[in-house]
């Protein structure tokens, strides 16, 4: 596939309600393999909107977003479930992860859900994942046995778990502390690039937005010129 | 279905305290709806039973359900004939033996003939109604079980003296009769005979033992006056739930009117009819009642795990799969609580069943109940359906969750 990986075309998106208010206002932008891209603003401008809406998670108003090139305008919701499970990987400012579950059962998780491997496959995989990430020692334990960044890194392994072509991580480090915040966005930046995955990023953080391929800075809904530091 | 019964097995264990509410919940109203069932149809039946034991399947007498038409009115159709008698027919039924042949060759059924008289019994004064039946004890055992129910005496006791009679037990107490006394008997056309107490019989049903006696044919037929009166067919069917139909063929060919056990039990049967219905329906409340809990529980933790859907639907589970883990929850409980209802309804009929309760009429008696497997499975899918219906809601409603109106709340 030679195509961007994720494009979106003249996206719009408006909240109904007695007064409409407008999410995302005519965006275009296509995300390609291999890129990462981070995305920037005010709180309030959008960026958490656009990334919901370049991830399937919400539908645009108007406009369409294409995935490997195929248009998710009127895409049934269990279409896009299978989309998303399939091509993305969330990582989100909290690590939502089940509280009920080991942090091996969380990465498993997204596999189980779409049984492409065999069981053993799936616990092997997601014991490399989290080997990888440092984690191996916290396999079997739950989420509050964790700390916030392991938890994060969790997370992240089981934003992986699929394989993902694109990783979409929304303030991942908006809850960690300094210590945590490098070593976290060190290990997403590890992951751009495998195999041809893209990573975009929302961050309100210059410094972190720096470290990336490419920046896409969004105020009042529209993309806006990159503010001189 | 791995996937969803996992996470469905974690929330419910995750919520034990919850769960085990829900489980009582579905148990209760299971166990109580069983040891219902169980003891409203096993009296149901005992009484059935009694009766039918008790009693012929079917009674054909010497009466027909129209009066036979008259040969005057065959002639003159077309005339109004008024004040017209009757001839004075002989009674009984006519060549008796030949029907009981006609009848024993077709019908799977076992034929007593017997005499039916009213009568009056005289003894210390006092004067008492009764009916008599005039039977050969050889074949009476063919039809009824009143051999086995005698309390004093034996039903051949009739035989080894003459004028012979046994009575109820509650008649033998109104008249203050014991085995070996003598008491006078009238008919109603004036006849007079003075008869020997060889035996008493207590059946159970109030309505014979409060004004039967049993004589030979002979002495019912010298009673009655007339020699070789036969005015009573009674049968045993092999299967007395088709003397309705076998009644209905007997009448069709003697011409007799035939009554079965149902037809003469009619207005009981129903009331047995009405008394299911009303139980039906309180056995169905008493689970409805049990499936609200399983719907506070289904519905508290889907409230509770609204951030955990938002997060599943956002990793790419489908709707229908998020549904599937609140429906699987209720199930479970579902399953759990009909398990532990079958047991708990199991225990408090035996323990209804151990029960013993003397009546002045008759030996102490245990309240009948039975064990039906039909009573079971309709408890437990009745159980298992509203479960399924209390989580249906919570269930759709959570996996409707908007996992960015959560995220987004959440952040």
């Amino acid at each position: 596939m030679s195509g961007p990986l994720i494009e979106a075309r003249n996206i719009t998106r408006v909240l109904p309600g007695e007064v409409e208010t407008t999410l995302i206002n005519g965006i275009d932008l296509a995300i390609n393999a291999g890129e990462f891209v981070a995305i920037t603003g005010p709180s309030g401008s959008g960026k958490s909107s656009l990334m919901y809406l370049l991830g399937l998670l919400d539908s645009p108003t108007s406009g369409d977003i294409l995935v490997e090139g195929r248009s998710t305008a009127g895409m049934p919701e269990d279409e896009r479930a299978k989309l998303r499970l399939e091509t993305l990987g969330f990582v989100f400012q909290f690590h939502f992860l089940l509280a009920e579950f080991s942090a091996l059962d969380n990465v498993m998780l997204p596999m189980r859900a779409l049984e492409k491997r065999t069981p053993a496959e799936m616990e092997a995989h997601a014991m490399d994942l989290l080997t990888r990430l440092g984690l191996k020692e916290h396999a079997h334990k739950r989420p509050d046995q964790m700390s916030g960044g392991q938890r994060q890194r969790v997370a992240i392994a089981r934003a992986l778990a699929n394989d993902p072509k694109v990783i979409l991580a929304d303030e991942p480090t908006g809850n960690l502390d300094t210590a945590s915040t490098d070593q976290v966005f060190g290990i997403i930046r590890t992951l751009v690039g495998e195999g041809g995955r893209s990573v975009i990023v929302v961050t309100h953080d210059p410094h972190l937005a720096a470290r990336a391929s490419r920046r896409l800075h969004v105020v009042d809904g529209k993309l806006a010129p990159i503010p001189t530091e | 279905m791995g996937l969803a019964l996992d996470i469905a097995v974690t929330h419910i264990r995750s919520r034990l305290r919850q769960t085990l509410v829900g489980v009582l919940g579905v148990a209760t109203g299971v166990g109580f709806s069983v040891m219902m069932a169980g003891l409203m149809e096993g009296s149901q039946r005992d009484f059935i039973s009694q009766l039918v034991d008790s009693l012929p399947h079917i009674t054909v007498s010497d009466e027909r359900r129209t009066p036979p038409v008259q040969p005057a009115a065959e002639v003159y159709a077309d005339v109004e004939i008024s004040n017209l008698s009757t001839v004075d027919r002989r009674r009984g039924i006519k060549n008796p033996l030949a029907v009981i042949s006609e009848i024993e060759g077709w019908a799977p059924a076992r034929i007593a003939p017997s005499v039916r008289a009213n009568i009056l019994l005289r003894q210390a004064g006092r004067d008492v109604g009764a009916v008599m039946l005039g039977i050969d004890p050889r074949r009476e055992i063919l039809v009824s079980n009143v051999a086995s129910k005698m309390v004093e005496g034996q039903l051949d006791n009739l035989l080894k003296a003459s004028n012979a009679v046994i009575l109820g037990a509650r008649l033998a107490e109104r008249l203050g009769v014991r085995v070996g006394n003598t008491i006078t008997i009238s008919s109603s056309g004036g006849k007079a005979m003075t008869a020997t107490a060889v035996g008493i019989f207590r059946t159970g049903v109030a309505q014979i033992d409060d004004s039967q006696l049993y004589a030979l044919t002979r002495t019912a037929q010298i009673l009655a006056g007339q020699t070789g009166l036969i005015n009573e067919l009674r049968l045993k069917a092999d299967n007395a739930l088709e003397a309705r139909e076998l009644a209905t063929r007997i009448e069709a060919e003697t011409g007799y009117k035939a009554v079965s056990w149902q037809e003469a039990h009619e207005d009981l049967l129903n009331a047995f009819n009405i008394r299911n219905f009303i139980m039906y329906t309180v056995v169905g409340a008493i689970l409805l009642v049990a499936s609200f809990g399983t719907y506070n529980i289904i519905s508290t933790i889907t409230h509770e795990k609204t951030r955990d859907i938002a997060i599943m639907k956002s990793l790419g589970l489908r709707a229908a799969v998020v549904r599937r883990i609140f429906v699987i929850e209720a199930l479970i409980i579902g399953f759990i609580g009909m398990g532990a209802g079958f047991l708990f309804g199991f225990l408090m009929t035996q323990a209804l069943g151990s029960l013993e309760f003397r009546s002045p009429y008759g030996d102490a008696t245990h309240l009948p109940v039975i064990y039906a497997p039909l009573h079971y499975a309709l408890a437990g899918s009745i159980a298992l359906g509203a479960s399924f219906i209390a989580a249906w809601l919570p269930a759709r409603k959570a996996a409707s969750v908007n996992p960015v109106d959560i995220i987004r709340g959440a952040s």
